[in-house]
């Protein structure tokens, strides 16, 4: 840890005694060495933060009008969004926050990707974030079951049902977690605890345990190498600059420009052409009215892609169940020596950019019906996900292993 | 030890009786953690108020023209009664081999149902109207040979979602990303045009 703040006397001496501010301000911020040569890429983590914070705020104010339940959701959310002053901004922008959450969390991820950051020694920081990532996806699922509009009604069926194709325990479990013979009542008040007290608990504890674990290790860069390992004479890394003043201010031009777009959504398109918020939800749950086609907001295409591309339901769910627990493994299945794709071969290139490409091309699968060339492209694409993890060690391993530079690549500006 | 051999103030310490304090110590407590926890988990159950909602669904079959499906409610499932005509009936077994599951053999329904024509009478087709893919509600295309769902098809349902098609016994078509049969509740006949859908015949084999 770095230097211990002497005491000046007065408040501040009498405060640090007893609570370790300054302490920690120098562990944590001024003290905490990040590699300068970051770049835009390295936005979207402090940015996920932001958003968090922000669901949490907007959150709190819709609880204040919401009613849970089958008879009540529907009626108190166009109550609050029509009725009660500036609720129809804030009620948006809880919802619109979700599908921005999910698109700097992939951002984040893609980073992740690119400059091999989940590599050794950061493996358990990927790993955390990954628990993050799986947190928020309940987190979301539920939160726009909440509502009770068809599409959460719908959405909720297919997703409590892929539980049922466990096999010995699914239909138990299925009303285990429905608490009826169907979504109801039961389905809708749990869903609200677990949406407003156990999972935000669970993602905020998560989130601190990211950052204890990123501290322990230190930021990666573009470039991939350790910083710590060229150390300067006062024992602070050469490529290193304070994460406090340099990166507080850097994240304050993301925060702008990321509020703007935000903004922009929200003021002019908050459904985002029926991506954000799908169509069918803006009518009350029907249970004898399926939509014409069911379809999961954006964010978790990818994965419905795969479910509907298999011809048989219980593999069907266990290669969507798998197709998000590969993540896990990423810090294993990379064999390179090298982290960042800066200093990685071709393959390697060819390779990550064919799993963005797929993860893409099957989230917009996902939105489509499930018939005809849908259906081929979801089973070629599907192959080619996995193909991936598959391929990951051995192009890893063949052509990540170059040589890589003495100090982090930087433009002074 | 041998450090605190040489001041006689501290007594020896028995190591495997440490050891075995240490361990019944934690395992009580995690058997008192986990016996904790079986009220919370158990709470998540259907309610009372729930179970009795699940009580029995009566329909008067004489309502149903052969040939035609009216849809009752149990356990807020919905559930399909078919009059099947004996025309629908005689095309039952002509595709059997389209099917995946033609005999029923890994489907769920009651053993009384578990025949050719999925019923305990052949004229009365009693399903559960949820697919048995991800729970969508299968359309009724009754029409034979009606090329929208597919070549030569002997009429049944078609599920939205999914793709997913059935017989008017309910089986699945290859093809079909569900892999089981449509469900049958259990369901019994106390009078000649009375269904009772939750309530198994009785053991005297009055149907």
């Amino acid at each position: 840890m770095s230097a211990v703040i002497e005491s000046k006397g007065g408040f501040r001496a009498w405060l640090n005694k007893r609570l370790p501010v300054d302490q920690f301000v120098a562990d944590q911020l001024t003290g905490y060495y990040a590699p300068k040569n970051f770049n835009v890429w390295y936005f979207f983590g402090s940015l996920a933060l932001l958003v968090f914070v922000m669901q949490i705020v907007t959150g709190i104010f819709v609880t204040m009008h919401f009613k849970p339940g089958e008879a009540t959701a529907w009626d108190s959310v166009q109550k609050m969004v029509r009725e009660v002053p500036y609720m129809g901004i804030i009620q948006p922008m809880h919802a619109v926050g979700a599908s921005f959450f999910f698109i700097v969390v992939y951002l984040h991820m893609a980073r992740a990707f690119l400059y091999g950051s989940y590599k050794a020694p950061r493996e358990l920081l990927w790993v955390i974030g990954m628990l993050i990532y799986l947190a928020l996806m309940a987190e979301a699922f539920m939160g726009y079951v909440l509502p009770n509009g068809n599409m959460s009604y719908w959405g909720a069926q297919v997703i409590i049902n892929l539980f049922g194709t466990i096999p010995g325990i699914g239909p138990g479990l299925v009303e285990w977690i429905r608490g009826d013979y169907g979504i109801g009542d039961a389905t809708l008040n749990r869903f609200f605890s677990l949406h407003v007290v156990a999972l935000p608990f669970i993602i905020a504890l998560l989130v601190g345990l990211h950052l204890v674990a990123l501290r322990q290790v230190g930021s990666n860069n573009p470039d991939g190498i350790e910083i710590k390992e060229k150390l300067g004479k006062d024992g602070k890394p050469l490529d290193g600059i304070p994460f406090h003043p340099y990166y507080t201010l850097k994240d304050i031009v993301g925060v702008g420009l990321f509020l703007t777009l935000f903004a922009i959504v929200l003021f002019f398109i908050p459904t985002f052409f029926g991506y954000f918020m799908e169509a069918p939800n803006f009518e009350p749950a029907n249970p004898v009215s399926t939509p014409e086609h069911i379809a999961p907001v954006w964010y978790f295409t990818p994965y419905y892609a795969i479910l509907r591309a298999v011809p048989d339901q219980k593999m069907g769910a266990l290669l969507m169940a798998l197709s998000v627990a590969a993540f896990l493994f990423v810090p294993w299945l990379d064999r390179a020596k090298n982290k960042s794709i800066r200093y990685r071969g071709l393959a390697s290139k060819l390779l990550l950019g064919m799993f963005f490409i797929t993860f893409l091309v099957l989230m917009w699968l996902g939105l489509k019906p499930a018939e005809g060339l849908y259906v081929m492209l979801a089973r070629i694409f599907t192959a080619l996900y996995f193909a991936f993890f598959v391929l990951l060690p051995f192009v890893s391993k063949a052509d990540g292993n170059g040589p890589v530079p003495e100090r982090v690549t930087y433009h002074a500006h | 030890m041998s450090d605190h051999a040489a001041d006689d103030t501290v007594p020896e310490v028995d190591e495997s009786r440490r050891k075995f304090l240490i361990a019944a110590t934690a395992g009580t407590g995690a058997v008192g953690a986990v016996l904790t926890a079986v009220p919370f988990v158990a709470s998540w159950n259907p309610s009372e108020s729930a179970r009795a909602a699940g009580l029995p669904t009566e329909v008067d079959l004489s309502r149903i023209e052969p040939g035609q499906m009216i849809t009752s409610f149990w356990r807020k499932q919905q559930i399909y009664v078919v009059r099947r005509t004996p025309e629908m009936l005689t095309s039952l077994p002509n595709h059997d081999g389209e099917l995946k599951d033609p005999e029923s053999k890994d489907s769920e329904q009651p053993g009384y149902t578990k025949n050719a024509q999925r019923s305990l009478r052949s004229d009365v087709l009693v399903l559960i109207g949820t697919c048995t893919h991800l729970g969508c509600l299968p359309k009724t295309r009754f029409t034979p040979n009606d090329a929208t769902v597919m070549a030569n098809w002997p009429g049944g349902f078609f599920c939205p979602c999914h793709g997913s098609k059935f017989d008017l016994a309910g089986r699945v078509f290859k093809g079909s990303p569900a892999s089981l049969n449509l469900k049958i509740p259990p369901y019994s006949f106390p009078s000649e045009n009375k269904l009772v859908i939750g309530v198994d015949p009785d053991a005297k084999g009055n149907a």
